[in-house]
């Protein structure tokens, strides 16, 4: 496996989307969060250069590569000081098509795969209920046979960009769970247009991220054909599996990006503000923080890319990418928590960045899902414990 | 028609260059480095030539060490279609490149030259000219548009107090300025294609010029720090001040 440095097509990479993103400066990404307005001239810049199809098969317009570049590719987003206001603007292109690539027909691929790729697609995934939560098995959500097609009822929350989105991606009960012989079965995934006139959105206000909203979704009878069907009817669970260390994979890249951006702004500053005659940074107190971040920062980087390596050996990654999510996470949030500290009172005011980023490094903590089920599964899978739940 | 430009790896132009304590040079040891932006604009417009349909191929041309294949690789990712490394380990001197590029270029018998005005490292603003004297053909130095018209180039360039347009028989030597341009990115599939874009590989000994250095360095210092500036309350006061420096009368 090889970890640093990066093949010269990966380097290349940074080399080029770093140079996008840094178009995108500081006051742009500040008025974003302020707006809520959705970086559309950033993403666009993103689309054209080719980033959204990166792993996505050459006969459908992508590139053909791994998760590793990937990973490299939206660390890089987030780490320019896009943040989770950037890198989430463009994420869900990336890895949410895999269960078409993966369980879809040719047909669908083709249809499906394409105008995803180009970015005239923009799709959402709904997974999360407001009753089921991290209990996936337990959804609500119904789909009914209807002649030919299907009608799909039921509530979504947590819906990433689901106001721009023009399609969604959803898991929906087809089979009562009692009638099932276990509650993961008579789960179904659908790929359909977002008709406005069966699902209504609401954006959720929340605590930061704002230019990439999160939504309810209330869907009556959304009607949409067979065709819409990834997979097997009763098989949604299992293939939505499958799309889930990838997700956590890139969501660990990010985090990492984002802490080190977060590093390096509070080196910065620690260097240059004077106090007591003498730069703060000179203080072990401040000094020793920003050492240990960037520490656990290199660590959980080695883990984003040995989880990545792995997938894109096809090779089991579960306990890699679960572990890549959890100490990227928290070693992203630490350093931005570090960072904003650093500042002292300047890391609480926008204008040093610091504290956007800090309320941005929250979302991977949490989604796509959160720390106690990461270690539920190490628990459980690794370390052979009994399941506690 | 065949269009050769050289392309240059330098010192990244957002890297705040570090003088060596000893005072010989720059400090390039793990210095972020990459094409120089005159270059990357010769570039771009060699690409739009060809979109164009005025040029058929574009080939790059780097003199520098083994890295410089990547500066090349930039230059192929943007739409050049081949590329020449001329392996050096050495700080050539302007002359020593115009001799190399001239031997190249013979070699190649390009209808027309498009390089960087300058190269920002050095900020010599020379290998153009020299080249186009060495060669014996007409130079067009410090372009902000480039119009081919049949067998001649119209070059528009930026001069004190207006715009000159000169009209260059070709093959020349066209330098270009900032606003020749704006170069692309590359995207990402174009950066994959240039992989594959032959770099052809050439030692300075194969064009047999002499690049003896003529030039002697005697010392390189950082520039003097900048002095704290003060505040004036009034464009009274500042008159004032302007005056009492000196800079005005
Ligand atoms: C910014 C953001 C974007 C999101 N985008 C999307 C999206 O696009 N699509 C989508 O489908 N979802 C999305 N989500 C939802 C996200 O995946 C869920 O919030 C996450 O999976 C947690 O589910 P929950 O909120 O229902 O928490 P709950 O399931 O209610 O859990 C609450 C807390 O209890 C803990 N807990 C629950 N059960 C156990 C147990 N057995 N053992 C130990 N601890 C337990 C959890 O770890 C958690 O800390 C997003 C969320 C956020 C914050």
């Amino acid at each position: 496996m090889r970890i640093e440095p990066f093949n010269e097509i990966v380097t290349a990479f940074r080399e080029q989307i770093g140079r996008i993103c840094a178009q995108y400066d500081d006051s742009f990404w500040l008025e974003t969060d302020e707006s809520g307005v959705f970086p559309e001239r950033f993403v666009a810049d993103i689309a054209k250069a080719g980033v959204l199809g990166v792993a996505m098969p050459e006969i459908y317009g992508g590139l053909g590569l791994g998760l590793v570049e990937a990973a490299a590719i939206m660390q890089t987003i987030s780490g320019s000081g896009a943040g989770f206001s950037g890198a989430s603007a463009v994420h869900l292109n990336i890895f949410g098509p895999k269960p078409i690539e993966k369980f879809g027909t040719e047909a669908q691929r083709q249809a499906f795969l394409p105008p995803l790729i180009a970015g005239t697609d923009k799709m959402c995934f709904a997974v999360t209920e407001p009753n089921s939560g991290l209990d996936t098995a337990s959804i609500e959500t119904r789909a009914e046979r209807d002649g030919a097609g299907w009608v799909i009822s039921g509530r979504k929350i947590w819906t990433t960009g689901a106001q721009r989105a023009n399609r969604i991606l959803l898991i929906a009960r087809t089979t009562p769970r009692d009638q099932c012989r276990k509650p993961t079965q008579g789960l179904t995934l659908f790929y359909a247009d977002m008709n406005r006139a069966a699902i209504d959105a609401k954006p959720i206000p929340k605590m930061g991220r704002k230019a990439v909203e999160c939504n309810t979704l209330f869907i009556d009878g959304l009607r949409v054909s067979d065709e819409s069907r990834i997979g097997a009817e009763g098989e949604g669970f299992r293939i939505l599996l499958s799309g889930l260390n990838p997700e956590r994979v890139l969501f660990a890249a990010e985090a990492v990006g984002l802490g080190q951006v977060a590093l390096a702004r509070a080196a910065r500053y620690a260097g240059e503000r004077v106090v007591f005659g003498r730069p703060i940074g000179m203080n072990q107190g401040v000094a020793h923080p920003l050492a240990r971040a960037w520490a656990e920062l290199s660590a959980a980087e080695l883990l984003v890319y040995k989880a990545a390596s792995l997938f894109d050996a096809n090779a089991e990654c579960g306990a890699e990418a679960n572990a890549a999510k959890y100490f990227g996470a928290e070693a992203g949030f630490r350093a931005c928590e570090a960072a904003v500290l650093a500042h002292g009172g300047m890391g609480y005011a926008k204008e040093y960045q610091v504290e956007r980023y800090m309320r941005e490094a929250m979302i991977a903590r949490i989604a796509p899902v959160s720390r106690e089920m990461i270690l539920n599964y190490i628990a459980e899978r690794v370390l052979g414990l009994p399941k506690s739940y | 028609m065949k269009v050769l430009v050289p392309v240059k790896r330098v010192i990244d132009y957002n890297v705040k260059a570090r003088v060596k304590s000893d005072e010989t040079g720059v400090d390039l040891a793990n210095v972020k480095m990459s094409i120089n932006p005159f270059c990357e604009i010769a570039v771009e417009e060699a690409v739009r030539m060809k979109e164009k349909g005025l040029a058929s191929e574009i080939v790059a041309v780097s003199i520098g060490p083994a890295q410089a294949q990547e500066t090349l690789r930039n230059a192929l990712a943007m739409g050049a279609d081949r590329g020449i490394l001329i392996e050096s380990d050495m700080d050539l001197e302007p002359l020593a490149v115009a001799k190399l590029l001239k031997a190249a270029i013979l070699a190649e018998s390009p209808g027309l030259v498009i390089m960087g005005k300058q190269a920002i490292d050095g900020d010599n603003n020379a290998v153009g000219q020299m080249l186009s004297a060495l060669l014996g053909w007409p130079q067009a130095t410090f372009a902000s548009r480039i119009e081919v018209q049949g067998e001649r180039a119209m070059v528009t360039r930026e001069v004190d107090g207006g715009l000159q347009t000169l009209s260059v028989p070709m093959p020349a030597i066209i330098t270009a300025d900032l606003r020749l341009n704006e170069p692309r990115y590359a995207s990402l599939p174009n950066i994959m294609k240039a992989r594959k874009k032959p770099i052809d590989m050439k030692k300075t000994a194969d064009y047999g010029v002499d690049l003896a250095p003529r030039l002697k360095v005697l010392k390189v210092t950082e520039p003097p720090g900048r002095k704290a500036g003060i505040k004036v309350e009034s464009v009274e006061a500042l008159v004032q001040q302007l005056k009492t420096a000196g800079v005005i009368g």
